[in-house]
C-alpha cells in the first residue's frame, strides 16, 4: 500500500480472552489493527467483516474465506472437531452467497496425539466435505511441544463460485425488511458446554453442526432479487451476528422474542445457567435478511427443504433505535439485545 | 416450563398492567424499591418497564451480592488462586470482576487453575477429585445461597476431606435494607421484597419495616406476573394506608422460611461483627463467617489470608447507584470509562448490577421508538 | 441474587447425602434435597433449584390459585362478588 502510512486505533496493550471471543473485543481488534494494516484503502470498505472476501479473477467471481477451529472437546454428540472445520468454512461460504468449490486445511497438532485421534478427525472432515459436495484439495501439517497446543487445532480456508443473482451487502437493508432464521438456536453451544461436563448437567441434545449450502440455496432460488444478507451465528450467537449488521447499516432489527425458535432443552439449560440463547454459538444455522416482497416465500422455502422445517420469522427492520437489535415480547415489553464482551458465562444470581 | 411458561402468559399480563394503571393515582408518584439484583435483572430482562405507568418508579436495591463485594475481597481470594497448589472456584457471577490486579477471569487467561462452578457442591467433588491440590470455593451470595454452603461445609466435615476450603463472602440482607432506610437521601413508598432470600428466611425478618417503618413490603417472586402481582399489592396497600408484610410468591415462600436451611446456617456459621461492603461502609451483624469448629475450612484462617482494603476510584459512584439514591446513567463513568467491557465496579459486570442492567438492557432505547413498540394487549 | 428454576424431581440418588435427580424441559442434573430434608421431596414433586440445590417444593395449589387471581382481575367487580357468594374461583383452567 502507498500513500499516507495507515493509523492503527488499537490500543490494547495484550491480546486477551475476549479478543477471539467473537463479539466487542474481535471487532476492536479487527477494525483497529487488522484492517487498517492490511486492507487496501482502494477497495470497497463495505462487509469487511462479512464471512467471506469476494474477489475477482479474469471474470470469475469468487469467494475466499478461513476460519480457525479451537473446541474442547474435541468430539461431542452430533459431531467433532472436523466437522466443524469443514461445515464451518462451507457456511461461510454458502451465507456469502457462494457455492464452495475447494478447501485447504491446516492441522496444528500437539506432540503426543494418538493417532486414532487424528485419523477419526480426518475421516470426519472428509465425510463432511462428501456431505457438502466440496473437495479438500490440499493442506499443512505442523506439529508442536506437549502442552503448547490443545491437542489438535484446525484451519479451513474455502474458495467458492459467488451464485449469479445474488448481491449481498449491509448497505442494501432497510426498513421493514423481514429476518428469517433457518432453525432452532443454541444447541451447539450449549452441547460443548454440557460435553465439557463441568457443570454436571445432562440433556438429549446434539450440535447442530452440518452444512446449510442446500438451505441457502433454497433461500436464493425463492428470493434472490430481495436476498440483502446472510450470516451463520457462530461464535457470539443470533445476538452478535445481528448486533454486526446493525452497526455496518446503522439501522435497528426488531425481534419477536417467543418467534425464535429453541429448542426445549436448550431453554431448560439457559434458564438453569442464567443464559440467554441468543448468545450461544450455532454451527449449521444461518440468518437471512429478506426483502418483504419475497420474505414469505423465502420462509415457504425453507420449511420445505430437508433440515429447514423449524425455519422462522422473527423479526423486522426499522430505523430507531438506531444500530441497535431490540427484542419485544408480545405484552409490549422490550429490551436491548447486545453483543457480549466474552464468552457467555453461567451465573447464579 | 411448568410453572415459568404461566406466569409469562401475555394476555394475564396486559390485564394485570391494567390493574396497575386503575390503582395507580395519577396526582401522585410512586416511588417502590426492588431489593434484590435478580428483581432488577428480570425488569429489565422482561421490559416490565414499558408496560408500568410513567408515575411508578422503580429504584433499585443493594440486594446483589457480587456489587456489594468490594474490591479487597476479590484480591484476598485472587492472591490464593496464585498459589501453585490451589484450584480457585467460584460462580460464574464472578469471574469478570475486577479486582486490583485483574479479574478472575484474567487471572485463568494468564494460566492460573481459575474453574467456574454451578454450585458449592461441584467445587466439593473438585476436592475429591483432585486430591493432590487444594480446592477453595470463593462464595458469595445472600441467604439465598448461604445454606448450601452450609450444607457443602457440613458434607465436607463429614467426608473428612482435607484438602477444600471455603472464602466466605456471604452477606445478609436485613442490614442492607435497614441501610438503605437509615439513608437520609431516600424517599421511598414501598418494597418489592427478595423472593428467593425468603424461601429461606421467611417474611417475619421485614416485620420491622412496616410496623416501624411505615412501608409497606411484599414478598415477590421473579417471573413478569409475579413482579406486576407484587406491584398491585403494593399499590393496594398504599391507596387503602396500609403498611403491611405480605406473600406474593406463595406457591414456593413458606411465612416461617425453612427450618433446615436455617439449622445448616446456624450450625456452621455466625455474624461477624461488621463486614465492609461496596457502597454502603461497615455494616454491623452483616456478614456471615464460619464458625471455629469448621476453622480448617475456613480459606481466611487456613491461608492467614491478608484482609487486603481497596478503595474504589474516586471517581466510581456505585455506593449511591446502590443505594439507588443515583440512577445508574446520572454515574459520570456510565457508559464512559465504566462499559461492561471495561468495568470499573461490580455494578456494572454483574448481570443483576443496575449499572450492567442498564446499559445491556436499556440505555439505547430510543424514547420515541417505544410509542410503536408498546402495544398494549 | 438469585437464580433459582422450578424443576422436577424424576429420581432418588441416594439418601445420604439426599440426592436427587430433576429434570428442567429434558436438562437433568443431580440436586442436592438437603435442606428440604425436614419434608423429603419425592418423584414426581417440583422444587426450587438454586446453586445446586433443592430450596423449596412448588405448591401447584398456590400457583394456580395465583393465576386464577389474576386471570379475574378487571372484571366487572359485582360480577366477583356473585362468584365469590357461590363458593366458585372463577374458570378452572388445567
Amino acid at each position: 500500500m502507498d500513500g499516507a502510512s495507515p493509523k492503527v486505533r488499537f490500543r490494547e496493550p495484550q491480546i486477551e480472552m475476549a479478543h477471539g471471543a467473537g463479539g466487542k473485543a474481535s471487532r476492536r481488534l479487527v477494525e483497529g489493527l487488522f484492517v487498517p494494516l492490511l486492507y487496501d484503502p482502494a477497495r470497497p470498505p463495505a462487509d469487511r467483516l462479512g464471512d467471506a472476501a469476494s474477489l475477482e479473477v479474469d471474470g470469475a467471481r469468487l469467494a475466499l474465506t478461513t476460519d480457525s477451529f479451537v473446541v474442547t472437546p474435541l468430539r461431542f454428540p452430533g459431531g467433532s472437531i472436523g466437522e466443524l472445520a469443514v461445515n464451518g468454512t462451507v457456511n461461510d461460504l454458502a451465507v456469502s452467497g457462494a457455492t464452495p468449490v475447494a478447501i485447504v486445511t491446516t492441522f496444528l497438532l500437539e506432540a503426543g496425539l494418538p493417532t486414532s485421534e487424528l485419523e477419526a478427525e480426518v475421516r470426519a472432515m472428509a465425510e463432511a466435505a462428501r456431505r457438502a459436495g466440496v473437495a479438500i484439495v490440499g493442506g499443512d501439517t505442523k506439529v508442536v511441544e506437549h502442552g503448547k497446543t490443545d491437542r489438535m487445532y484446525l484451519t479451513t480456508t474455502g474458495l467458492g463460485r459467488r451464485m449469479p443473482g445474488v448481491s449481498l451487502a449491509s448497505a442494501s437493508v432497510r426498513p421493514g425488511d423481514k429476518v428469517l432464521v433457518s432453525g432452532p438456536i443454541g444447541d451447539h453451544g450449549i452441547t460443548i458446554l454440557l460435553a465439557r461436563g463441568e457443570l454436571d448437567l445432562e440433556a438429549d441434545l446434539r450440535s447442530d453442526t452440518r452444512s446449510v449450502l442446500p438451505l441457502v440455496q433454497a433461500v436464493v432460488a425463492a428470493a434472490a432479487p430481495s436476498l440483502r444478507w446472510m450470516r451463520d451465528p457462530t461464535r457470539g450467537g443470533v445476538a452478535t451476528s445481528l448486533n454486526e449488521l446493525v452497526l455496518e447499516c446503522g439501522l435497528a432489527i426488531h425481534l419477536e422474542e417467543e418467534a425464535v425458535p429453541v429448542r426445549d432443552e436448550v431453554r431448560g439449560a439457559c434458564e438453569l445457567l442464567g443464559l440467554d440463547p441468543l448468545h450461544i454459538a450455532n454451527e449449521g444455522q444461518f440468518l437471512a435478511v429478506v426483502g418483504p416482497d419475497h420474505a414469505e416465500a423465502a420462509l415457504r422455502a425453507l420449511r420445505a427443504a430437508p433440515g429447514g422445517e423449524a425455519a422462522a420469522l422473527i423479526g423486522e427492520v426499522h430505523q430507531q433505535p438506531a444500530a441497535a437489535v431490540l427484542a419485544t415480547t408480545r405484552y409490549g415489553g422490550s429490551r436491548i439485545v447486545d453483543m457480549l464482551v466474552g464468552d457467555p458465562l453461567p451465573r447464579i444470581c | 416450563m411448568k410453572f415459568v411458561d404461566e406466569f409469562r402468559d401475555p394476555e394475564v399480563i396486559g390485564r394485570t398492567a391494567e390493574e396497575i394503571r386503575r390503582l395507580a393515582d395519577p396526582g401522585r408518584h410512586y416511588r417502590l424499591m426492588e431489593v434484590c439484583g435478580g428483581h432488577t435483572h428480570a425488569i429489565y430482562r422482561f421490559g416490565l418497564k414499558d408496560v408500568l405507568p410513567a408515575n411508578i418508579e422503580l429504584i433499585h436495591g443493594p440486594g446483589c451480592p457480587v456489587c456489594v463485594l468490594p474490591m479487597g475481597r476479590i484480591d484476598d481470594g485472587l492472591a490464593l488462586a496464585r498459589r501453585p497448589d490451589v484450584i480457585f472456584s467460584a460462580f460464574g457471577d464472578m469471574m469478570r470482576v475486577p479486582g486490583a490486579h485483574g479479574s478472575p477471569l484474567e487471572h485463568k487467561a494468564k494460566g492460573l487453575d481459575v474453574r467456574i462452578v454451578y454450585s458449592p457442591s461441584d467445587a466439593l467433588k473438585l476436592a475429591r477429585t483432585n486430591p493432590d491440590r487444594h480446592v477453595v470455593f470463593f462464595a458469595i451470595g445472600f441467604e439465598t445461597t448461604a445454606p448450601s454452603t452450609a450444607l457443602t461445609l457440613l458434607r465436607a466435615r463429614a467426608e473428612g476431606l482435607e484438602n477444600f476450603s471455603v472464602f466466605c463472602n456471604h452477606v445478609t440482607i436485613i442490614p442492607a435494607i435497614r441501610a438503605i432506610l437509615d439513608s437520609p437521601d431516600m424517599r421511598l413508598d414501598g418494597f418489592i421484597g427478595p423472593g428467593h432470600v425468603s424461601t429461606v428466611i421467611g417474611c417475619r425478618p421485614y416485620e420491622w419495616i412496616a410496623r416501624d417503618e411505615g412501608k409497606p413490603i411484599v414478598v415477590t417472586g421473579f417471573e413478569p406476573l409475579d413482579l406486576l402481582q407484587g406491584i398491585v399489592m403494593l399499590l393496594r396497600q398504599l391507596k387503602e394506608g396500609r403498611a403491611e408484610v405480605e406473600n406474593q410468591y406463595t406457591r414456593v415462600v413458606p411465612w416461617e422460611g425453612n427450618r433446615a436451611a436455617l439449622r445448616a446456617m446456624a450450625e456452621v456459621f455466625q455474624l461477624r461483627p461488621y463486614f465492609e461492603w461496596r457502597g454502603l461502609g461497615f455494616i454491623s451483624q452483616s456478614a456471615l463467617r464460619i464458625r471455629d469448629e469448621f476453622a480448617q475450612w475456613d480459606a481466611e484462617r487456613v491461608f492467614s489470608v491478608a484482609g487486603v482494603r481497596v478503595t474504589d476510584p474516586k471517581a466510581a459512584q456505585c455506593g449511591e447507584v446502590l443505594k439507588g439514591v443515583l440512577k445508574p446513567v446520572q454515574c459520570k463513568l456510565f457508559g464512559r470509562e465504566c462499559t461492561p467491557e471495561h468495568p470499573v465496579g461490580a455494578l456494572m459486570v454483574s448481570s443483576e448490577g443496575s449499572c450492567a442492567a442498564y446499559f445491556n438492557y436499556e440505555h439505547r432505547k430510543a424514547s420515541a421508538s417505544m410509542t410503536s413498540l408498546a402495544a398494549p394487549v | 441474587m438469585c437464580l433459582a428454576i422450578p424443576g422436577k424431581i424424576v429420581e432418588l440418588v441416594s439418601e445420604q447425602p439426599n440426592l436427587g435427580v430433576v429434570e428442567v424441559t429434558g436438562v437433568r442434573r443431580r440436586v442436592d434435597l438437603g435442606l428440604l430434608q425436614d419434608d423429603l421431596p419425592g418423584v414426581g414433586d417440583w422444587v426450587l433449584i438454586h446453586v445446586g440445590f433443592a430450596m423449596s417444593r412448588i405448591s401447584q395449589h398456590e400457583a394456580e390459585d395465583q393465576m386464577r387471581i389474576l386471570r379475574v382481575l378487571g372484571e366487572d367487580q359485582a360480577a366477583m362478588e356473585e362468584v365469590r357468594g357461590y363458593g366458585l374461583d372463577g374458570k378452572d383452567e388445567a
